[in-house]
């Protein structure tokens, strides 16, 4: 089994976090993973991107053409990626600032309003960790446990006073994505 | 697509080349490391004393990762005015008997060019890693491969080659710094190590298997000749019939390192039919895509040269043997399928897939390369 998520915004978004964040938890889990971020000029334009990709056994291509999730987290990204989503994925939406729609019916389309639960949770800044706990709520191919393990991780000392905080932020996409499930 | 009609034969089954430094089991302990930081990490556990630089994109966190833990380690750690400057004190440290590792990417390599041609001509071990990035020029930061002519075939001036180590993934990255060093003191050699963009920015798991190297005081080395006839190291050797006396036995030391040194792995290949050849990073794609190709019913594998220079000539021939047609890989405009050419002799017929400019190729996109590589070996009546 070979999983890859593309998570997709803004810079400040927190994007590369929320992907350390995951790669974090496939780690804790034991699996294969490959965290990889944009480096290049569309980083240095504002726009950030990073790729997990997370698997049972060695990892091929760091390159994803076929992407089983992807989060887009603003315009431009639902643009760039919803076209790069496998048949049968998952594409997350972040309709706080996405009125687009991915144009196709061949993928699974999650709406959440991240930038706006994550402002309810205490923080906006707070939307890639919504994010990923809707993309977790809904696929669960980490266990939202692990997940809560990786953040205080990858927080470390440092930063401990955010943990609360960002396990919130997490907890409440996490039920967005259930919901959805149920609806 | 093709069915295929016919085996290939039986074929060794190749795994892997024979190590050269011994297997060592993977504690369980795993963290997650960028590939800059854990080559650093890797040079320094190696017992690195000294490290000269200049940052650059895509390599910059690795210049970082050193700045930080060489002083940690009471080493040395300079941030050099420039490549030229870095690669010149990297010369000087190594003739003091220092173990150096120098790092950049592709346009800081190429001015490190001349020196590196001293140091070979010196006799001068150094390990040089390159994280390339997209060219010629200034080019963009993407990850590239364009680097390797200029890596396996000379990189400066004169009768000269280095051991050239390209690894496909972190943890392998940190086993072949390891014996970049090794392979540098035992030949008295330069030696690079060969990795892109996308291997120095990526995290993957690791097991910190870093570990130092036992270092042994060389007879050649620059110590002070108190109470002893001074040496002398230099590549200046103004007469033709003493140059070319020199040149003769640097030549036998690379006969050696041809022949103990090549590395390969190798995956699928037992029943392969088409036969991708690629390394770094373009044999992470390729390995999807042989996995994509195998799910359509195409028998595909892949051969894997972990060491560039020398190149595991024979061991490509033994892979191929009864295949179709091969397919080099490559993110660049075609430079090691060369190589391929010249150790396949016309044998089975060979084809390149690449991708320039920070451009990498995509599974899919290999896959369909296969896809025609295949049908035209069919039709050139093989």
């Amino acid at each position: 089994m070979e999983v890859s998520t593309i998570i997709a915004g803004f810079g400040g978004q927190g994007i590369l976090f929320a992907g350390k964040v995951l790669a974090e938890a496939a780690l804790l889990e034991g699996r294969e993973v490959l965290w990889i971020p944009s480096y290049g000029p569309e980083m240095r334009g504002g726009t950030a991107s990073c790729t997990v990709i997370i698997a049972d056994k060695l990892i091929g291509s760091p390159i994803v053409d076929r992407a089983d999730h992807a989060v887009v987290l603003n315009p431009p990204s639902m643009a760039k990626y919803a076209p790069m989503v496998a048949v049968g994925g998952l594409l997350v939406v972040n309709t706080t600032l996405i009125e687009a729609e991915p144009g196709r019916g061949d993928i699974e389309l999650l709406e959440v309003p991240c930038t706006a639960l994550a402002k309810s949770a205490g923080d906006d800044k707070l939307v890639s960790v919504v994010a990923l706990g809707a993309l977790v709520g809904r696929r669960r191919f980490v266990e939202p446990e692990t997940v809560h393990r990786a953040l205080a991780i990858i927080l470390g000392d440092r930063h401990a006073d955010m943990i609360t905080l960002d396990t919130a932020a997490f907890d409440a996409g996490y039920e967005a994505g259930l919901e959805q499930v149920i609806a | 697509m093709t069915v295929v009609d016919q085996p290939a034969g039986a074929r060794p089954h190749l795994l892997a080349s024979p190590s050269g430094t011994g297997e060592v089991d993977p504690p369980p302990d795993r963290v997650l490391m960028k590939g800059n930081e854990a080559i650093a990490e890797a040079a320094v556990a190696a017992g690195c004393d000294a490290y000269f630089g200049y940052p650059i994109t895509p390599q910059a966190e690795l210049l970082e990762w050193m700045a930080r833990r060489m002083p940690e380690e009471g080493r040395v750690f300079v941030q050099a005015e420039s490549e030229l400057a870095a690669i010149n004190m990297a010369l000087g440290a190594s003739a003091a008997g220092a173990r150096v590792l120098v790092s950049s990417s592709s346009p800081g390599i190429s001015l490190m060019a001349e020196a590196m041609s001293y140091m070979a001509g010196s006799r001068l071990p150094v390990v040089l890693v390159n994280v390339m990035r997209g060219g010629p020029g200034l080019g963009s930061i993407g990850a590239a491969q364009g680097d390797y002519l200029q890596a396996t075939k000379g990189h400066g001036h004169g009768d000269y080659k280095v051991p050239v180590l390209a690894p496909s993934s972190i943890s392998e990255a940190i086993d072949l710094v390891r014996d970049s060093f090794i392979l540098a003191e035992r030949y008295r050699t330069p030696v690079i190590l060969l990795a892109d963009g996308i291997l120095g920015q990526a995290m993957e798991p690791v097991a910190p298997t870093f570990q130092r190297l036992e270092k042994s005081t060389p007879d050649w080395i620059l110590e002070g000749a108190a109470g002893r006839p001074p040496r002398v190291l230099k590549s200046l050797h103004l007469q033709p019939e003493a140059l070319e006396e020199h040149d003769l036995a640097l030549q036998a030391v690379y006969e050696r390192i041809a022949a103990n040194e090549q590395r390969w792995a190798g995956e699928q290949l037992d029943d392969a039919e088409i036969v991708l050849v690629a390394y770094g990073t373009a044999a992470r794609v390729a390995r999807t895509a042989v996995e994509r190709a195998r799910a359509e019913g195409m028998p595909a594998g892949l051969f894997r040269p972990i060491t560039l220079w020398p190149y595991p000539a024979q061991a490509l021939r033994d892979a191929a043997r009864g295949a179709r047609a091969v397919l080099a890989v490559e993110m660049s405009a075609g430079q090691m399928v060369e190589d391929v050419r010249l150790a396949l002799e016309g044998a089975v017929p060979v084809y390149h897939h690449g991708r320039m400019g920070g451009m990498v190729p995509s599974p899919d996109g290999v896959v369909d390369a296969m896809r025609q590589a295949w049908a035209m070996s069919q039709e050139s009546g093989r």
